[in-house]
């Protein structure tokens, strides 16, 4: 066994070692995580000013360069691996992850290009979240577009950033926040430390200054710290934890996705054709993101549907992690799987429900299979909307079918992250467009996993930093 | 000033006060109503079964209920009986606090506290101020006399835990937290105002008072803090950083019923890793097996806290404390066990309210 791996703290440039540690065994390997007590981050949130001048002190397009730079370090290179000489390649990272996580190695590197093509498009990200706006907005907080002189400034001078560890991917979310100067205080999720650490290495060798990270594997209470410390955050969890923070203005809440895909009327009698598109949106990254689909609604051939869907999904079945071909993810703490598979069955029991893929599955719903505990893809058809399991989200390919008229989706489907209407209802397009509960619509038979760099997801990080204030008279001084 | 027994002394004179305490206790002249009648309903006389520290294991662990329920005068002594007492509160976020009654025992302990540390830990003739629950707490005559006995008056601020407690169980988090605020708004004014040297408070009131201000630069040369867990780490931050490695500190495990029971001081070797020594004889700690609580644990391992108090003014027989802590062998300055890292019992399992002031 090769000598314990250490994860410090990252105490805005300074690399911290705690005594207080989380430990893991990965195939062998220690690796120890140093925990910050919560004081500790209350009292370095006093850096945050000499962080901002060190971000400040460099142009914003440079910025961006270091940006794509590090994407490259991110996915090829060989970057720091905690305390010490010890270097971490990309292989490294893979397989650390998936035995902290228990999603397969392809997942895993499959996540790695999905946060590798987030960081070398920043360009088009930061495009998309400003409309187009020059980076000189963040080095003279203001610019000319369009003949008007536009001034924005900051709302805070950072960003906590309470992270998941449902699934690496998630992590894109906050890195155009650097190239905007802002920066960021992370706590990273309890089985995944390791990728945003991995991003700050690979940001710091690319040219961000390192007084720009704080890095803090902490408690709940830590993570208040982190999350009242800061002027503006963001924070992943539960419903509960959404619970907690929404009364916050200041703390961007993400809890359950329970993202959707419509069929309209005029597609619902093509169902067959576009059943790969909802078998991605359910099962894609192992159902582990908030961006996977956990309803269907279709307004007929709701059964047809459901049993289709049913044995496609579970078609798909637990894999070693390091099989190419793995889609599901193992639980790192089977605790979790058991109490996810007991509810589950416990609110079977309420009338309305049917486990369809119990016709087609190879066993129980969780098995131990590859050294791991998996649930299985599950796809329930309910008979009625309000039934518990009908819009209730799962860290696994879970799914429910309703069979609803179309005129009654949009109050059907609650508060849903995205939603992939596959339609060409123009009206109802537009009804689906002005609708208050959707944060992010695909129009046509696209899955809800779609990316497009230059759209915002999950809220707009630049609106969330930067606020627009009325700009007049003379400029001379700004240049 | 440490002990100057030997392991074998310190045991003798623990057996020899444990009769003199039963003697005391449980003899009609001396004792109060509540053992007295306790014993006419045991089946079995203390007076001739307990001959040494060993055989208090006959008792059965004492239910702290009882201070809820009881009135205090059930357990006035005898011998005490045309004096006032204090009585002192512990408890009572809901409901009826537990109280139990004393009159110099506070003294008694906190003067025993001062003698140890000599006269240059906390500066004589220097003054004190209290940030921490005061109100029908024994803590806040304590700290006062300890000041006093020192040479020193004692200015205080006052929390109120059993509100903070009830605001974080009511999910009003933004509320408590103002609270915090409130209290540390008050206590920096004292100690920008005034000429203050030693504090008692709360670790974690000790860190946001810290975060408003230097306590060196202020001109604070001692703390001395209890109240909530303190994990080797989080000692480490207190005392590097928050105390800036300048500002001599005395963290200490108490309760109402116990007294305090003082730290040996930290090693290197410690890592930062506390241990705590009761007052002993007057108060004994055990560390025993949490599902077996008539076996004492090995050194080195975790178990539960077992409280002995016996003095003249209060007796309570092996009351098992809501504390987990790791069993530490006698060290030079105290001559018997010591309980290491303590924490809220079964905190790795359970979710506790614990520290939020």
């Amino acid at each position: 066994m090769s000598e314990t791996l250490h994860l410090p703290v990252l105490r805005f440039g300074r690399p911290y070692e705690s005594l207080d540690r989380l430990r893991f065994n990965v195939d062998g390997q220690a690796i120890e995580v140093s925990l910050a007590n919560s004081g500790l981050i209350r009292r370095d949130l006093k850096l945050i000013p000499e962080a901002v001048r060190r971000l400040q002190a460099i142009p914003s397009a440079k910025l961006a360069d270091a940006m794509e730079k590090a994407a490259d370090l991110f996915l090829t290179g060989n970057l720091p691996w905690g305390l010490g000489d010890r270097l971490q390649s990309p292989d490294d990272y893979v397989a650390v992850l998936s035995q902290l996580t228990g999603m397969p190695l392809s997942l895993g590197r499959l996540n790695m290009g999905k946060v590798h093509a987030a960081m070398a498009n920043i360009r088009a990200v930061m495009a998309g979240l400003t409309r187009g706006m020059s980076f000189d907005l963040f080095d003279k907080g203001f610019i000319r577009q369009d003949g008007l002189d536009v001034n924005f400034f900051p709302q805070t001078d950072s960003l906590g950033v309470l992270l998941p560890s449902n699934s690496p991917g998630v992590n894109s979310l906050w890195l155009p926040a650097l190239v905007m100067k802002i920066p960021v205080v992370l706590k990273p999720g309890r089985e995944d430390p390791i990728t945003p650490y991995r991003l700050v290495q690979a940001m710091i060798a690319a040219g961000f200054p390192a007084e720009a990270f704080g890095f803090y594997p902490t408690s709940h209470d830590g993570g208040d710290a982190l999350l009242f410390g800061t002027g503006r955050a963001i924070a992943f969890g539960s419903d509960a934890t959404v619970r907690k923070y929404a009364p916050y203005r200041h703390i961007q809440v993400h809890g359950s996705g329970r993202s959707k895909v419509l069929f309209g009327d005029d597609f619902a009698d093509d169902w067959r054709k576009h059943l790969g598109v909802v078998v991605q949106s359910i099962a894609s990254n192992g159902g582990r993101s908030c961006i996977n689909a956990s309803a269907v609604l279709i307004s007929r051939h709701g059964a047809e549907l459901a049993d289709a869907l049913a044995k496609e999904l579970a078609a798909i079945v637990p894999r070693a992690r390091t099989d190419p071909q793995a889609v599901l993810c193992g639980f790192a703490n089977p605790a979790v799987a058991r109490g996810i598979n007991d509810r589950i069955d416990e609110l079977l029991q309420t009338p309305g429900a049917e486990d369809v893929t119990a016709r087609y599955r190879q066993g129980p719903r969780m098995i131990e299979a590859h050294g791991q505990t998996f649930l299985q893809p599950t796809l329930i058809a309910c008979s009625d909307p309000t039934h518990p399991l009908a819009n209730t989200e799962y860290m696994f390919p879970f799914a429910s079918v309703l069979q609803v008229p179309q005129a009654e989706m949009i109050g059907t489907i609650g508060e849903s992250l995205v939603v992939s209407a596959i339609t060409h209802d123009r009206d109802w397009t537009i009804d689906l467009m002005t609708s208050t509960n959707i944060e992010r619509l695909n129009i046509g038979p696209y899955p809800t996993n779609r990316v497009q760099w230059e759209q915002p997801h999950e809220g707009n990080l630049f609106e969330f930093l930067y606020r627009r204030r009325a700009l007049q008279g003379d400029l001379v001084a700004a240049g | 000033m440490s002990s100057t027994l030997t392991v074998p002394q310190a045991q003798a004179a623990l057996d020899a006060w444990t009769r003199e305490m039963i003697a005391w206790h449980f003899s009609p002249a001396t004792g109060c109503d509540y053992w007295l009648s306790w014993a006419k309903e045991a089946g079995w006389n203390p007076l001739k079964e307990i001959n040494c520290f060993a055989d208090l294991m006959r008792f059965d662990h004492f239910d702290d209920e009882v201070l809820r329920k009881e009135q205090p005068e059930r357990f006035v002594p005898k011998a005490y009986a045309n004096r006032p007492y204090n009585i002192f509160e512990t408890g009572g976020t809901t409901g009826m606090p537990k109280q139990r009654v004393g009159w110099d025992d506070y003294k008694v302990d906190y003067e025993e506290f001062s003698d140890h540390y000599g006269p240059d830990f906390f500066p004589k003739g220097t003054n004190w101020l209290m940030v921490g629950p005061t109100g029908p707490r024994r803590l806040r005559l304590a700290i006062e006399h300890l000041a006093n006995y020192r040479g020193g008056s004692c200015y205080f601020v006052d929390l109120d835990p059993r509100w903070v407690k009830r605001l974080i169980a009511m999910g009003e988090g933004a509320m408590a937290r103002k609270y915090q605020e409130h209290v540390i708004d008050q206590a920096a004014t004292i100690i920008r105002h005034r000429n203050i040297q030693c504090i008692f408070t709360t670790p974690r009131l000790l860190e946001n008072l810290a975060e408003r201000m230097s306590l060196v630069q202020a001109g604070i040369k001692a703390v001395f803090a209890g109240g909530t867990t303190m994990t080797p780490q989080y000692v480490r931050f207190v005392v590097e950083e928050v105390l800036e490695g300048k500002i001599n500190f005395a963290p200490t495990y108490g309760n109402t019923l116990m007294g305090l029971a003082i730290s040996r001081k930290l090693k290197p070797e410690d890592k930062y890793s506390l241990t705590y020594y009761a007052p002993q004889p007057r108060a004994t700690l055990r560390i025993v097996h949490p599902d077996r609580p008539n076996e004492l644990m090995p050194y080195g391992e975790y178990g539960r806290v077992e409280l002995t108090t016996m003095t003249r003014e209060f007796f309570v027989p092996r009351f098992l404390e809501r504390d987990e802590a790791i069993r530490r062998p006698p060290c030079d300055e105290f001559p018997w066990d010591g309980v290491g890292d303590v924490r809220p019992f079964q905190s790795l399992t359970k979710t506790i309210i614990e520290g939020v002031y």
